[in-house]
């Protein structure tokens, strides 16, 4: 009777454990077993009650009877259950034996929950930790600017480009690319070490370049030669050129006297200053005698 | 306006000067940096002796007298997003005798067990935010340092319209740009390891980390010298990425007992005292 005379009153007129919302009310006793506002489940206006709870990850069974509401502070019996799952049902059942079946319900569903939210929580401790840092605006964004304009300082294609050359020069590649015109250059390289100290190389240069005037008739010949190898390669295929480029290096490799092979440095430095286009203009009057000849 | 005619009169006077004077080379932040001391370029004889020999005695000395052969772990963060999963991918086929795996949800330390029981040498770890990859954990086992980078403007082939599938199986060659000084050796030597000593050169793959100005620029090509051997082509190939050098740490990933050698911290006034101070 005592009961319905609460449940009247906290129905109808006010609760200070209800909360009301648009499609249900809620109950935030903590002895709540299901959180709804409901005659059944109102730890207040009912004398025979009982409820799961959880206190520093053990749980207990609390009763209460209506021989136990008179003293408030003795209201609620407090059972232990086991960390054991079967056990703490079978407690449960015991314990709870004769109760109304809603109840019985309710705090074995109950138990479930709370046993699974221990569990997951150990799992969480046990598991890394994760630190969340976080990315302060100003300074990514000051990052971001840098980046951008050290990758524009970088130039990095011509570094990789420079340093695949220098790896190349190295022979690091040893036999994988054949440059006619790289070995040419080596092989020489090779020579002036080991034929002529550098100080005599020097000095034989100036001397041509004081006999510059007499030298032209050489040249002169030099450019015929150049002027061969230009024809060589418009007529033919790279083939021809790998060829030329074999009777150079191995006319080096055949140990010829110094001076020639000092000529053919000199000619090649002449080359390099000439323009190629008189070299052009040379062969047209020459490809044209040859045209004319051929018609005469 | 005077000083527009300043102006004009200086012009002016620079040309009648213009051809004697060589023209001055502008200052840059390289030309102005300052010095480290450090840096090999700077020391004497002795010093350089010194950490030549520094250098021989470090955990990564054992791959650069080519006694092992690297064996790279590419794992992610939790959940990775597609993107960074196909980065993951495209890091397998760079690096030779790498897989790519899903962490799993287990620690860095689980991993790093376990990846010495396996007889890996090398694990990176890719960091995820905002479905981009933004972090780069690099541990060498199995006691070497571990770096940890800031990933940035990471793009994946697909983003930079190539295709997968034109990148070879031949072991690349490293190319290590600008690593200056004592800890840029160190991070460079980090970085050369994850590659097999003996490039595949038939192949033509090259892999270059650029550093310039702290920032380490990936960039993978294949190249081509050109008939006479005075070029060579570049065609770029797989993903590209910026690295950011945030803290080394010796020994193996340890975040709370952890030893470090540098770290960076948070704020320009703690370490950064300059903006010309680089520090690899």
């Amino acid at each position: 009777m005592h009961d319905d005379v609460v449940w009247a009153i906290i129905n109808k007129r006010h609760c200070s454990h209800k909360v009301t919302t648009k499609t249900q009310q809620f109950c935030r006793n903590e002895y709540n077993l299901t959180g709804l506002c409901s005659r059944a489940s109102c730890p207040l206006a009912n004398s025979k009650y009982a409820t799961i709870r959880e206190e520093n990850g053990i749980i207990y069974l609390y009763m209460k009877t209506a021989e136990r509401v008179m003293f408030p502070a003795k209201q609620w019996e407090k059972v232990k259950l086991s960390r054991n799952f079967e056990k703490a049902i079978y407690q449960i059942n015991e314990n709870l034996l004769y109760w109304p079946a809603f109840i019985k319900a309710k705090c074995k569903q109950r138990f479930v929950k709370i046993t699974q939210y221990l569990i997951r929580m150990r799992k969480l401790k046990l598991r890394r930790v994760k630190e969340l840092v976080p990315i302060q605006r100003k300074i990514e964004r000051r990052e971001r600017r840098r980046e951008e304009k050290a990758l524009v300082a970088a130039r990095i294609d011509n570094a990789i480009e420079k340093h695949l050359l220098e790896r190349l020069k190295k022979g690091t590649y040893n036999d994988i690319y054949n440059f006619p015109q790289m070995a040419f250059d080596a092989a020489l390289k090779a020579e002036e070490v080991s034929g002529d100290s550098e100080s005599e190389r020097e000095d034989e240069e100036e001397k041509e370049m004081e006999i510059e005037p007499e030298l032209e008739k050489e040249l002169e010949k030099v450019v015929e030669e150049t002027d061969e190898f230009v024809e060589a390669d418009s007529e033919m295929d790279s083939d021809e050129e790998s060829d030329s480029g074999r009777k150079e290096s191995a006319d080096v490799d055949s140990d010829f006297e110094s001076e020639t092979s000092d000529i053919e440095d000199v000619a090649e430095k002449v080359t390099k200053k000439k323009p190629r286009v008189e070299i052009e203009y040379e062969i047209e009057p020459a490809v044209n005698i040859s045209k004319r000849k051929i018609k005469h | 306006m005077a000083r527009g005619k300043d102006r004009k009169k200086r012009k002016l006077e620079k040309k009648q000067e213009g051809d004697d004077i060589p023209k001055k080379i502008p200052h840059t932040l390289e030309s102005l940096r300052e010095k480290d001391e450090t840096m090999l370029a700077n020391q004497d004889t002795e010093e350089q002796e010194e950490a030549q020999k520094d250098i021989e005695l470090d955990e990564l000395s054992t791959y650069y007298e080519n006694s092992y052969e690297p064996k790279v772990l590419i794992t992610f963060s939790d959940n990775p997003h597609s993107k960074t999963r196909i980065f993951g991918k495209e890091l397998t086929r760079i690096i030779p005798n790498s897989i790519s795996r899903y962490r799993q949800r287990s620690s860095v330390k689980r991993i790093v067990q376990s990846g010495i029981r396996e007889g890996i040498t090398d694990v990176i770890i890719i960091n995820e935010n905002q479905k981009q990859p933004n972090g780069f954990l690099l541990i060498h086992l199995p006691d070497g340092p571990t770096a940890h980078f800031r990933l940035s403007s990471c793009k994946i082939t697909p983003e930079l319209r190539k295709d997968h599938k034109e990148i070879t199986t031949h072991r690349p060659e490293v190319m290590l740009n600008n690593f200056s000084t004592r800890l840029g050796m160190t991070v460079g030597r980090m970085l050369g390891a994850l590659f097999h000593y003996e490039p595949q050169f038939r192949g033509r793959r090259a892999v270059t980390f650029h550093n310039q100005r702290d920032y380490i620029f990936f960039r993978h090509h294949r190249y081509e010298f050109t008939k006479d051997g005075k070029r060579a082509k570049l065609c770029e190939l797989g993903p590209r990425f910026t690295l950011k050098l945030i803290s080394l740490q010796q020994g193996t990933f340890d975040s709370k007992h952890g030893d470090y050698e540098w770290i960076i911290a948070g704020r320009r006034h703690q370490l950064e005292t300059s903006r010309r101070k680089f520090f690899l």
